[in-house]
């Protein structure tokens, strides 16, 4: 039976969804294993078994975050081949896609990024140039590496729950030999909104924020989505750069998109056009933005975007 | 010091961009240099710079895989400041996904260090076409270089590089020694613009031109056949169209709210 290796990179104390979704695709493409990096729980890895987990391989040293990704590469080939996985999925992080690609250069395995689909005959589908094509590749390899998108599939629980025998793989000795070392690490700040890229509703503004992003902030937690911004407003310093929706910010895919004072260039569109419905709010009615809005509202920000959150909070009691 | 940048020539993203042919490759018509690459060469300039520059014996290298065409983005990159280019083409080379394109670069790369060796590769942290943002990392495996990706931060104190990656949950100091492959974000500096004199000067620069046989690639290691990966279908989105849009007469806000319940949004 075909088997697919999930990696993921510190569980933690409990599954995150992103990981679920990669174990749920793995189900479908077989038998599903998982090769972990960092501290691995009982209870976790009973939870990876309750998700039809067969494998749960771990490696033998624990100092692999001390290194920026080459060792994590390493380690996973080495458990690629410990697992005999014709597939490998990971998440379309920064990390995630760096780990991917040494991967396939390590196993002369195909890889294939930004994945928000697989068939079971392994083909994967992609959104490219911006949204405006959708394509199906396949690795020609006999491993094949996918790094996928968050919300690709919706989680499922497996028929039948699996107790995995964990598996202790010998990270090879020269693996952090060439590697760059992480010497510092500072936490940014947790907001408490979903996170942007797997939100099912963000809000983001532009220029058109001046400086104050309160009435979106407010319209975000009213609706319970993330906050997105536009290069403009990034660039401005009124946001971190966490926040850029764009070509070289984010690309995000929600169910509902609203942008408030964000003309809607090329920059913007390539990072959120494929979102469901669009909401554009502009006082510039020439903007680009409303060539693409499902619901376009021509007027000031300032005064639209509290109405409708005001109206949400009474409309919910 | 010997920086390689990488640049692309890349379809200009203010137009439409298509995909075409059998392989379902990238149409090059209307091309330009990829704009995240004009901030690895902004970073390399910077390093040169520092040093003395070109009178200090530094060397910032452009080097572009690609059709004819390509040497444009070179081209560019000389006006820009860089001190010589390097233009990879190969009709051999077409169709070449991440882990051909690294092969090729990677073989390039050592071509170029054969006389003195290069200090430092730095490209973008993603071309504006193909966007897998793969290239480097996979270059680094191949170069067995120590990899910094994603760098929002670059400093090179000697041997030592000391840069930053911003993640979601944490920023990183990573450090590493030179020769040492970086990518850098578009966070990372404000890239010149070409200015008159850089535009006559690049005129008298070299550009190096080389085939698979010079750096010693078999033909049947890129282009389609040496890829790992196949686009097997590719399909136009056909283009979002523009739905109801209002002006605000006092009460638009209480419209949003309208049309999210109608779009069972609330």
């Amino acid at each position: 039976m075909a088997k697919a290796l999930v990696f993921i990179d510190n569980p933690g104390a409990a599954l995150k969804k992103s990981s679920l979704e990669l174990l749920t695709i793995a189900r479908s493409l077989g038998e599903a294993a998982v090769a972990v990096n960092g501290e691995l729980r009982d209870d976790v890895v009973g939870a990876l078994g309750a998700n039809g987990a067969s494998a749960v391989y771990r490696p033998s040293a624990t100092d692999l975050d001390d290194y920026l990704v080459a060792p994590k590469a390493a380690y996973l080939a080495a458990a690629v081949e410990a697992s005999g996985a014709g597939t490998v999925l990971l998440e379309n992080t920064a990390d995630g896609k760096d780990i991917a690609a040494r991967l396939g250069v390590k196993l002369t395995a195909g890889v294939i990024t930004d994945v928000v689909g697989v068939d079971a005959d392994g083909t994967a589908h992609k959104s490219v140039l911006a949204g405006s094509y959708t394509t199906t590749a396949k690795a020609r390899t006999a491993v094949a590496v996918l790094t996928v998108k968050p919300n690709s599939v919706d989680v499922e629980a497996p028929a039948a729950a699996a107790t995995p025998e964990v598996v202790t793989i010998d990270v090879p000795a020269d693996a952090t030999a060439n590697a760059a070392r992480v010497t510092g690490r500072a936490q940014k700040p947790v907001s408490g909104r979903p996170e942007l890229t797997e939100a099912r509703i963000v809000v983001a503004g532009g220029r058109g924020v001046d400086g104050n992003f309160e009435p979106l902030e407010e319209l975000a937690d009213a609706l319970g989505g993330a906050l997105g911004a536009s290069r403009a407003a990034t660039d401005a310093g009124w946001i971190g750069h966490d926040y850029q929706v764009g070509q070289t910010g984010k690309t995000v895919s929600p169910q509902l998109y609203i942008s408030a004072g964000i003309s809607g260039a090329i920059q913007q569109k390539a990072g959120m056009q494929t979102s469901k419905v669009i909401v554009a709010i502009n006082k510039d009615a020439e903007s680009p933005i409303f060539e693409i809005a499902d619901f376009g509202i021509i007027g000031d920000l300032f005064k639209v975007v509290p109405q409708a959150t005001e109206e949400i909070k009474k409309r919910r009691g | 010091m010997k920086i390689v940048v990488l640049v692309k020539h890349v379809p200009d993203a203010q137009f439409d961009r298509h995909l075409t042919g059998p392989g379902n490759t990238t149409d090059r018509d209307e091309s330009i240099l990829s704009e995240l690459d004009e901030y690895a060469l902004e970073a390399a300039l910077q390093l040169s710079e520092a040093r003395g520059g070109a009178k200090a014996g530094n060397e910032v290298i452009a080097l572009t895989m690609g059709p004819a065409g390509a040497v444009n983005a070179v081209k560019k990159s000389l006006q820009i400041g860089a001190s010589s280019g390097a233009h990879l083409s190969d009709d051999a080379l077409a169709g070449s996904d991440a882990a051909a394109t690294s092969l090729a670069l990677a073989a390039a790369i050592r071509y170029l260090g054969a006389d003195s060796p290069v200090d430092l590769v730095l490209t973008g942290m993603a071309s504006t076409d193909g966007e897998t943002s793969l290239v480097p990392a996979q270059l680094a495996e191949r170069l067995g270089l120590p990899q910094v990706t994603f760098a929002s931060f670059l400093e090179v104190d000697g041997e030592r590089i000391v840069a930053r990656r911003d993640g979601d949950a944490h920023a990183d100091t990573v450090e590493a020694t030179l020769p040492a492959l970086v990518s850098v974000t578009d966070q990372i500096n404000e890239p010149r613009y070409p200015n008159f004199k850089g535009i006559l000067a690049a005129k008298k620069k070299k550009i190096t031109a080389l085939t698979l046989a010079d750096i010693g690639v078999d033909a049947a290691q890129v282009g389609a056949a040496g890829s790992l990966t196949a686009v097997e279908t590719a399909e136009a989105r056909p283009p979002r169209t523009a739905g109801t849009i209002i002006t605000d007469e006092g009460d638009a806000g209480i419209k949003l709210v309208d049309f999210l319940a109608a779009q069972k949004l609330l």
